[in-house]
């Protein structure tokens, strides 16, 4: 009798876990995505550089850009404006890095995050640019004009040099100073505070 | 008890109101259908006949909630004027990284591409056809913490968390049709907004839960919560719901975005960055009495909510004595996972002054720590997940404020 209760009861977890690895089947709803409608929304850039587009620019080019479209908000040397400052590396190379928050929300400044000091991957910088900047006008810039002001950005925070040329070959292959400090969550709940 | 009283709440009926009151009525009987709700109520509300029903309702204009907006990019729900566990709609946090788009629904697409062996697009009425599945949890901004002033009320606190009934499809479903392909481990969600804001999920910890939402408390998403769709990722932290969305992409690896990076990250001391921090761990805060309330001596009834991310909230503990010893509040019944839980506990104040505090414990065993205990797990530079036990003082005249001593380190 047990025996028989044992092979039922594998056979019902059988049963439920194909049913619960067999994907249910298609309900025919939606329309298959045209390479058109693709190509237009895929902006995205990951740090294999998968998703560049064609084009360059320096960091010489990029100042250009830079003053006229950035200057505003980021301040006139890419720090000091509204908005976040985007240059100063300190202290790029000693742990902690990043602003001390409890000093930050006193009202007592200490030193920001930035590209230099915080960003791990170059192409972060393409891919938030191109989508997003600037606040006036998102999306306007072109491929070109997005490689210089990333050319400008890294040579602002000491990472590249200002002769180089960003492109999608030399981009993903920029090593970004921050680029080994970043781990996985280890939260997991339970009685341990991390 | 002075402590339900609220600026702005009407004593008494003044002599312009009365007349106010009456020349409204008389322009009810004139043209019922353009009657407007008036400043004060009548002193006797049985000698004359009332609006009628109209088509869109609204609140009692005593009642006057409000988001608060503490920075230009976020409101916050006034969390002291709620009493169960759903959030108004039009009282749900806001956090947007450039602004609200305002998209046309009969112009609205979703792709879904990448590693599945059918792209596709869905339109709003495509979205709708999929089995609905409904589901009532919490948002949460991760950087909801506040609190260097005794003047902070529950909304500055931690106003950057809402709850609603949520109703979609789940994205299984949409995964499903689309064939999402095994060796699939992220996916990017993108929306419409003008940051095109962007967030890669797991997928194996995101998959069992997710949906795609078009509904927020039985009707359409509100456009500040992403109409037409959004993704809703219970228990992790509202900025992977990303609203608007317009486009999924699966892949093998992360996308690191700028939002996973430079944003959404937790320098630890050791000088690591935590990264993908997406649970958001258990949490309580007093709601009443709280900053700017006057309590009476005798009866005090506590009530607040807890939440975690990780799943049931276990229990609610309270101290009326500063912190020394911990008693259990009561939890309102059913306790949903991933939800807002309303728990409430009975004090006599005996009028000496004090502080009262709350803890969560859920269902993993996690304990709702100190300010302290954070700091010494992750050092001075997060400013996300920060959800350290929060007090309200009371002096002996009865007037309550944020223990700030007790989030100081």
């Amino acid at each position: 009798m047990k025996r028989v209760l044992i092979i039922i009861a594998t056979v019902f977890l059988v049963t439920a876990l194909a049913m619960a690895q067999t994907p249910s089947k298609r309900l025919g709803i939606g329309s298959p995505a045209t390479p058109e409608q693709v190509a237009a929304l895929d902006i995205d850039v990951r740090p294999d550089g998968a998703g560049l587009p064609p084009g360059g620019g320096t960091a010489r080019e990029g100042a250009n850009v830079y003053a006229q479209k950035c200057a505003a908000c980021h301040g006139a040397t890419g720090e000091g404006g509204t908005a976040d400052p985007l240059v100063g590396s300190q202290p790029a190379d000693t742990a902690p890095f990043g602003p001390d928050y409890e000093r930050w929300r006193n009202n007592r400044p200490d030193v920001p995050f930035t590209i230099g000091n915080y960003w791990p991957y170059a192409t972060t910088i393409f891919d938030y640019v191109r989508r997003a900047m600037p606040a006036s006008a998102p999306g306007s810039l072109t491929a070109d004009e997005t490689y210089a002001l990333t050319a400008w950005l890294l040579a602002g925070n000491g990472v590249i040099a200002d002769t180089a040329v960003m492109n999608a070959d030399t981009l993903p292959r920029v090593r970004m100073p921050a680029r080994t400090r970043f781990v996985p969550d280890s939260r997991k709940g339970g009685s341990e505070v991390k | 008890m002075r402590n339900t009283r609220r600026p702005g709440q009407h004593d008494g009926v003044t002599r312009r109101a009365l007349l106010t009151t009456t020349l409204g009525a008389a322009a009810l009987t004139l043209a019922p259908g353009r009657a407007r709700g008036q400043e004060s109520p009548p002193a006797d509300t049985t000698k004359r006949w009332g609006r009628l029903p109209n088509a869109l309702g609204a609140r009692s204009p005593a009642e006057n909630p409000k988001r608060t907006l503490n920075l230009p990019t976020s409101s916050r729900t006034p969390l002291q004027d709620l009493h169960g566990t759903v959030t108004p709609s039009d009282l749900h946090y806001e956090r947007h990284h450039a602004g609200l788009p305002v998209v046309d629904p009969r112009a609205y697409r979703l792709l879904v591409h990448g590693m599945v062996d059918r792209p596709l697009t869905f339109t709003l009425d495509d979205v709708k056809r999929f089995p609905a599945v409904t589901r009532t949890c919490f948002l949460e901004c991760s950087g909801n913490f506040f609190g260097t002033r005794e003047e902070t009320t529950p909304q500055d606190v931690c106003g950057l968390t809402s709850q609603s009934e949520w109703t979609g499809v789940m994205l299984s479903t949409i995964f499903n049709e689309a064939g999402a392909q095994r060796a699939a481990t992220w996916f990017l969600a993108e929306g419409q907004d003008a940051a095109v804001m962007t967030r890669s999920i797991p997928i194996k910890e995101a998959l069992g839960e997710a949906m795609l939402v078009y509904a927020q408390n039985g009707e359409a998403l509100r456009p500040e919560q992403g109409y037409p769709v959004r993704l809703l990722l219970p228990g992790i932290e509202g900025n992977a719901s990303v609203k608007w969305l317009r486009r999924m992409k699966l892949s093998d690896q992360p996308f690191m975005t700028r939002e996973e990076t430079s944003k959404y990250t937790d320098p630890l001391a050791d000088g690591t960055a935590r990264q993908f921090s997406l649970v958001m761990d258990a949490r309580s805060v007093i709601t009443s009495p709280a900053y700017p309330q006057t309590i009476e001596k005798g009866f005090v009834e506590v009530r607040g909510i807890a939440w975690s991310g990780r799943g049931l909230v276990r229990r609610v503990e309270i101290s009326t004595d500063g912190g020394r010893t911990w008693k259990p509040a009561a939890l309102q019944q059913p306790v949903l996972p991933k939800a807002h839980t309303r728990f409430r506990y009975e004090w006599e104040w005996d009028g000496r002054p004090t502080e009262i505090v709350s803890r969560a414990v859920d269902e993993t065993g996690y304990v709702q720590p100190d300010m302290s205990a954070l700091r010494s797990a992750r050092g001075r530079r997060t400013r996300y997940h920060l959800n350290p036990v929060t007090g309200w003082t009371i002096a002996a005249d009865g007037r309550v404020r944020f223990a700030v001593e007790r989030v100081r380190v």
